[in-house]
């Protein structure tokens, strides 16, 4: 989007505000018809009104489509992750077919691009999984070690691009041959020579690979994206973040290593996290900003009821992700938090941010309770289960969805949608959580 | 001694237990003993998760402990040693398909510390292959770990195997994990969903009869 001159200037809530109305005017889409702009206008209004606790028309409905689409086309996931025409049609019918007020972006990766990189965090169909696998999975490791700490917290990047990039990406193990890229002395010098590293030269040619296949599929993912738009869905997110505590957690050192350093080094660990968050927060940002949406998507793993104590989450997950979150409410954004397990002992924690800011979405947390703390504070989502969807039948989901917007719709701040994506399910299930949305979560 | 080496295990204290570990160790007792031990500080980590005192990162890094024990325990131990009196005998992987183990090695811990004889086939089990160790082990209770929605049809698929061999009705059930719920267990037929850990060694428990 495009900041006016007085940005820095403005109140969260009137940068907000200036987020919302660009979304909302869409600037540049050709809509295919009237029916279509105003469509989109009403998604855009309900949404607005739902995060911002006024009262909508209706409740809104998101479905996130993970590999869904590749099944509903009749094709599987590894089909449409090396095909990108076959993806195209696959994520067109579901956007024709399924009215809801979100886009959904297809839930896969380039194939290609995964393969020309030698990507070890995931495994694929034909790539560690059966050529039949139905969802992408991560493969958590302790690509950073525990006695690591030090290198990272002393140049975050020159670690990034030295050890995590090396033993994360086959094609990037010549990366670990580069002597410190702390200092910028010699760097020059080292590139050079690096030149000439036959290792380094068959580096260069799987990257040049992988940005054909990543240009490939970037070009129809683009051309969806701005058909769906024309169709009437409105701007998907542009930013994506990780809680601090998570990125480490997830990413760098694996459930187990980040339990080890809670008890044998937690101020390392409570110091990483500290140095994430501003990166975690700038990178958001900038994503948001190149896009037109104001929503800025946060799955959330490791600090649920479940994965830790109270006292772990108030010093571990909460202090530095709280501080991603009001970053990010400063900047305008609204943080959407997908919230794995559940949340039951955090709702009072997360009532601890400025009203209306965030847009929380639930899997498993316990609605009612949510509402209860959060109702006239915080917008809410989710909860319709992935069990559900994939195996209960049309007559389930309408009674769990009449139930949710029961519980959670009164006073408005409620987004019928999931905390979960799925892959194979009966379509007339989705249909029938957005047919209730429409008839059952009417406002008026 | 004993008693303050099962408390300084049950709360975590790294360094003290590996300190009075070694001291024990090298004072000449029986090897066993000091198991014994480990595994009654481990069985009240295992209570003190069931209570909601303890959580994931207590489980985890109390494995890790009893790990570090057992390795400085184990050169000491004679070839003969008794083996401990296992409770019962529990098959445990995750489903096809799925290769997530963070919940499955949790669960594999609190059976072995309570007393079950655990064979754990890791990830991405096929529905044969839990029918095999079954029959192998004549284990009387199995554990179906998954994470994602495609654990919901390797389930059903492996309850079903199991009923085509003709020894369903030999076997108790549990399924946890993920996205795994109630829901999960009647669509694939099993015989109880386990909220976590200490849920399913309550299960293995009551099936086998053990107080």
């Amino acid at each position: 989007m495009k900041k006016p001159e007085n940005w820095s200037g403005l109140t969260w809530q009137e940068k907000r505000d200036k987020r919302f109305e660009w979304w909302g005017a869409a600037r540049g889409v050709k809509f295919v018809s009237k029916e279509a702009r105003a469509k989109h206008d009403a998604s855009v209004d309900r949404t607005i009104k739902a995060i911002k606790l006024e009262i909508p028309d209706r409740v809104p409905v998101h479905i996130p489509a993970g590999t869904f689409p590749a099944y509903y086309a009749g094709y599987d996931l590894k089909t449409i992750m090396y095909d990108v025409e076959k993806m195209r049609e696959a994520w067109l019918k579901f956007a024709r077919d399924f009215d809801t007020d979100g886009m959904a972006g297809a839930g896969t990766s380039s194939g290609g691009f995964m393969d020309a990189l030698g990507t070890r965090t995931m495994k694929w169909p034909g790539h560690g999984l059966p050529d039949d696998a139905t969802l992408v999975q991560f493969v958590e490791e302790e690509y950073m070690k525990a006695d690591e700490y030090d290198a990272f917290l002393d140049n975050p990047t020159d670690y990034y691009i030295r050890y995590f990039l090396p033993r994360t990406h086959e094609a990037f193990a010549p990366l670990a041959k580069l002597s410190s890229l702390s200092s910028y002395m010699g760097i020059a010098g080292q590139l050079v020579m690096a030149a000439g590293d036959p290792d380094f030269k068959k580096m260069v040619r799987a990257l040049v690979k992988a940005n054909e296949a990543n240009v490939k599929w970037g070009k129809v993912s683009a051309e969806c994206t701005r058909v769906c738009r024309e169709m009437g869905f409105p701007a998907g997110g542009g930013g994506m973040a990780l809680a601090p505590f998570d990125t480490i957690a997830d990413m760098f050192r694996g459930t187990r290593g980040s339990v080890m350093d809670m008890y044998r080094q937690p101020e390392k660990l409570l110091e990483a996290c500290d140095r994430i968050m501003p990166l975690s927060l700038d990178a958001a940002i900038k994503g948001a900003d190149m896009g037109d949406s104001p929503f800025v998507f946060i799955p959330m793993h490791k600090g649920d009821d479940m994965f830790m104590s109270d006292k772990q989450f108030e010093k571990f997950y909460w202090p530095s992700y709280k501080r991603l979150l009001l970053g990010l409410i400063d900047e305008g954004l609204v943080p959407s938090p997908i919230v794995d397990g559940t949340y039951n002992r955090r709702l009072e924690y997360i009532k601890d941010l400025p009203r209306t800011g965030v847009f929380w979405v639930f899997e498993k947390t316990d609605m009612a309770l949510a509402k209860k703390v959060l109702g006239g504070h915080t917008c809410i989502g989710g909860n319709v289960t992935g069990s559900l969807i994939c195996k209960g039948t049309p007559e389930d989901v309408r009674k769990y969805c009449r139930w949710l917007i029961d519980t959670c719709a009164p006073g408005g701040g409620y987004v019928l949608s999931m905390g979960v994506s799925v892959d194979k399910a009966d379509p007339a299930n989705f249909q029938a959580m957005i047919e209730t949305a429409k008839t059952y979560g009417q406002y008026h | 001694m004993p008693e303050s080496y099962v408390n300084l295990l049950a709360d975590l204290k790294e360094d003290e237990v590996l300190k009075l570990t070694k001291k024990r160790i090298d004072s000449g007792e029986d090897p066993m003993k000091i198991l014994e031990d480990s595994r009654k500080g481990m069985e009240i980590v295992g209570k003190r998760f069931a209570d909601g005192e303890y959580f994931l990162p207590e489980l985890v890094f109390s494995g890790e402990l009893l790990k570090q024990v057992t390795a400085m325990v184990k050169p000491h131990m004679s070839g003969k040693a008794t083996q401990v009196k296992k409770a019962g005998k529990v098959v445990i992987g995750t489903v096809a398909g799925d290769i997530h183990d963070i919940g499955l090695n949790i669960v594999d811990f609190m059976l072995d510390v309570n007393g079950f004889d655990v064979t754990n086939l890791g990830v991405d089990v096929p529905a044969d292959k839990f029918v095999k160790a079954m029959k192998d082990t004549k284990a009387p209770v199995l554990g179906l770990s998954g994470f994602l929605t495609p654990a919901f049809d390797a389930m059903k698929e492996t309850v079903e195997a199991l009923e085509k061999a003709g020894i369903r009705k030999n076997v108790k059930i549990m399924i946890g994990g993920g996205q795994m719920d109630d829901e999960v267990r009647k669509y694939a037929k099993a015989d109880a969903f386990g909220k976590d850990a200490m849920a399913a060694v309550s299960l293995a428990k009551k099936w086998i009869g053990v107080n």
